[in-house]
């Protein structure tokens, strides 16, 4: 373990761009866990004398129009984001990890009927496809993470199916096979781990993405809804006020996830340097 | 005056664990005309030599010391305006692999006249001339026809010769030819070779040939250099060197490369062991293994063509053939990670072909036959220590999964092949080529197999580790009787290690018999093509 850590504090130092990346992801988790102690006002209690306040000394970035503390909110919806960021990317990764080593493997019809139904998916403009699942399923938060989680899928089986047809007749693999293991073995125990490096790049870009959709939906009015924070809605109820000059109701979220989705964007590159044992000399 | 001096050139890289010395002070001087070698192992330098002379090291590495006059100039320092003006008119590369190193999207024509007109200006009808005059030169059959094909449409060896045309075209005074035959057949090696020296020849061209193969500089070199991890170590006429190696490095790179006539124990200075002797089997026992009518289609093309052969217990059989032979397709429908197209494969008495290559894994005879491969380095899991590659099978096929008898017998198997018990834990991209090599070995010895499947198990390595790994396996056989299936194109290297041979050619056997008596007297003529194209320094041989 110990390897894999100074491993990682060498790529970090070689390439500060990934490091600051690193800072700017782990700082973002360690707000989404401690925002409710965090922040200075309450997030939900509105205030309406103090409505619409310009960024202050007490209010770091403004009020809303219902005298609500932005920044406090900011910290808050951070957590929310995260979480289903998070909790998507990691369902679409499993299982179209899995689908896609077995489809890279196997090959034959069950690759190809796989190989069709995703071609049908990615031809739906995704966004369009995730908006009508949380209109049929429900206006809740765990609608918005499987719809999110559904309309990545295709990208990871496809990756998935990539990476392991490049491997599935390299030396290694028909060494496990003549060393006895089963097929679902080679594809869980051999062919998963080595294909992770490439996958914690799609990961890592695909975080990013999956903010902007959530938020997004929530800023037509699918999924979270108000009063809970979250950035897409403060973006959607802040727009109104932008041609009246209040602008800190947008910008400030805006600016949240902007950086945020470049946060990981960026890690990704250095992720895959940190996870290749070959890189490891 | 010399063509081309290097004096005390010092080549260094910057890398992680900081600034390493790959060439350290070479010294040598090549008058125009001649022909040198620069011959080593992986890692002595030899190519960054090269690269250095013609300015192409890549951007970790850089010149640290030392002089290269080119015609008398200096262009240790040159600018890269001033080297480009050098590179293609006056010093010229064909690289290894003809096949990356061509534009796949430009037909070879093009690529010819492109490289004619990086520095003559001649008209559109000239170039094309040229050019056919080239193809033409380069023994390209029918260069019209040829001219607009594409690096796809042609076979290595081909491409090769375009690369050679292109290398010619500005009619350089040197040319430096890095590994130029690497991965191409014997035959095909043996005719560009000629081609390229009948060229240099012709017009009076100074050659660098950088290669690891003794028999090949011998051939084809006035002098020849050996380098041993940057460092000259040995310079002399081919001749010479060869038959009175000075240098400890050289007597044992020598001794190391196989000739018609070496055993495996001298390759690495022991005395000859006896021959093996396997008591008389038992009247009217079956065969270890009886291979019947084995074809195998790919699309209607027959990949193996009606091929049959009997190997007994503890006997060594060599499967010898030029690329598409289909002697690694056979290598894999014995192992059955392949099905066959039709015949039988007996493995004992039983007929082990009615179990699907898919489920093969389950069959109690899984664990009878086992694999070595060839490129020891994609052979094992980059995810797996060398303790895990060897232990997993064990587990598998043998049941064992007692941590401490599990320990115990990977670390004999580990200890048969001689790798020390230190690097078990140590993950392949930490290993070398040799010790990948044994735990290849190792893992499939570690099951105990009754017969060793080896697809060109040392093709990969260089040939003192060669050597080595050839003496491991001849010990491992004489221990255990175990029988071989010994694929390989080298030759000389089955002669060695098989006491029957197979000769293979498109899917078809050409001839087979008793080793000695196939490479004494062959009685085909392809056997005898094949045979006269390897690459020799043994003046009695020649």
């Amino acid at each position: 373990m110990s390897a894999t850590l100074k491993h990682a504090a060498w790529v970090l130092r070689g390439n500060p761009v990934t490091a600051l990346a690193a800072t700017g992801a782990t700082l973002l988790v360690l707000i989404a866990i401690f925002a409710p102690w965090l922040a200075p006002h309450d997030p939900i209690a509105s205030n309406v004398p103090m409505a619409l306040q310009p960024p202050s000394a007490t209010y770091w970035a403004g009020t809303d129009q219902l005298g609500r503390d932005v920044f406090s909110r900011l910290l808050v919806a951070t957590r929310l984001d995260l979480a289903i960021a998070i909790s998507a990317v990691s369902i679409s990764f499993a299982a179209g990890a899995v689908i896609g080593s077995f489809c890279g493997y196997v090959g034959g019809w069950l690759d190809k009927s796989v190989g069709r139904v995703v071609d049908v998916l990615m031809a739906f403009p995704l966004f369009v496809l995730a908006m009508a699942m949380v209109a049929a399923l429900g206006n809740r938060v765990e609608n918005i993470v499987i719809a999110t989680a559904f309309i990545n899928l295709p990208f990871y089986i496809r990756f998935a199916r990539a990476e392991v047809n490049v491997r599935r007749n390299l030396g290694w693999v028909e060494a496990a096979r003549s060393g006895g293991e089963s097929h679902l073995t080679i594809v869980l125990r051999y062919l998963l781990p080595n294909i992770l490096p490439a996958m914690a790049v799609q990961i890592s870009l695909n975080l990013g993405w999956a903010i902007l959709n959530a938020a997004g939906l929530s800023f037509i009015g699918l999924g979270v809804q108000p009063p809970t924070p979250e950035w897409g809605i403060m973006v959607a109820e802040g727009a109104r006020f932008i041609t009246a000059g209040q602008w800190w109701l947008v910008a400030y979220p805006g600016l949240a996830l902007m950086l945020t989705v470049l946060c990981f964007n960026l890690l990704g590159d250095g992720l895959r340097d940190i996870l290749d044992p070959r890189m490891r000399t | 005056m010399s063509l081309l001096q290097v004096q005390d050139l010092r080549v260094s890289f910057s890398t992680r664990r900081g600034v390493v010395e790959a060439v350290r002070g070479i010294s040598f001087d090549l008058p125009a005309g001649r022909t040198l070698a620069v011959v080593g192992e992986s890692g002595s330098g030899k190519s960054v030599t090269a690269y250095a002379v013609t300015g192409l090291l890549d951007r970790a590495g850089r010149i640290a010391g030392g002089k290269i006059l080119f015609k008398g100039r200096d262009i240790t320092h040159a600018r890269e305006s001033e080297l480009r003006a050098l590179r293609g008119a006056a010093i010229s590369m064909v690289f290894q692999n003809p096949r990356a190193a061509l534009n796949p999207i430009r037909s070879i024509g093009r690529q010819v006249m492109d490289a004619l007109s990086a520095h003559n200006s001649l008209t559109g009808r000239e170039k094309r001339e040229k050019a056919l005059d080239l193809l033409r030169a380069v023994l390209i059959r029918d260069p019209e026809r040829r001219f607009d094909a594409y690096p796809h449409e042609l076979s290595g060896g081909m491409c090769q010769r375009v690369m050679i045309a292109m290398a010619m075209a500005c009619e350089p005074a040197l040319l430096i030819a890095d590994e130029p035959t690497t991965g191409l057949d014997v035959t095909t090696q043996k005719t560009v070779m000629d081609l390229l020296a009948k060229l240099v020849a012709e017009r009076d061209m100074a050659m660098i040939l950088i290669t690891h193969d003794l028999g090949l500089a011998a051939q084809y070199c006035e002098n020849v250099a050996v380098m041993q991890e940057g460092v000259l170590v040995e310079q002399a006429p081919a001749a010479q060197l060869f038959q009175r190696p000075q240098h400890p490095y050289t007597q044992r790179l020598v001794a190391a490369s196989p000739t018609p006539r070496s055993t495996v124990q001298e390759l690495v200075g022991e005395p000859p062991a006896p021959p093996i002797i396997r008591p008389a089997p038992a009247p009217g026992a079956a065969p270890l293994l009886e291979v019947h009518r084995l074809t195998k289609l790919y699309d209607g093309f027959k990949a193996v063509d009606d091929v049959s052969f009997t190997l007994r217990a503890g006997e060594s059989l060599g499967l010898v053939g030029e690329s598409g032979s289909g002697k690694s397709t056979i290598s894999r429908m014995v192992c059955r990670l392949i099905d066959h197209s039709g015949g039988s494969v007996v493995f004992d008495g039983h007929d082990i072909g009615d179990v699907k290559a898919r489920d093969f894994h389950a069959s109690r005879f899984r664990r009878e036959i086992q694999l070595v491969f060839q490129d020891p380095h994609e052979s094992l899991n980059p995810r797996f220590t060398a303790f895990d590659a060897i232990a997993r099978p064990v587990t598998r096929l043998l049941g064992i999964t007692d941590s401490r008898e599990l320990t115990g017998r990977v670390e004999e198997a580990a200890e048969r092949c001689g790798l020390p018990r230190n690097l078990l834990g140590r993950f392949p991209h930490q290993l070398s080529g040799g010790q990948k090599a044994r735990v290849g070995i190792a893992r499939a010895i570690a099951v105990g197999p009754r017969l060793l499947v080896l697809d060109e198990p040392t093709a990969a390595l260089d040939v003192s580790v060669q050597a080595v790994v050839l003496k491991l396996l001849d010990d491992l056989r004489r221990q255990d009787g175990l029988a071989f299936l010994f694929v390989s194109h080298d030759l000389n290297v089955v002669r060695m290690m098989c006491e029957r041979t197979i000769v293979l050619r498109q899917g078809q056997v050409v001839e087979q018999g008793d080793s000695a008596a196939i490479f004494a007297a062959p009685s085909d003529a392809y056997t005898r093509e094949l045979l006269t194209a390897i690459p020799h320094f043994d003046p009695v041989a020649a």
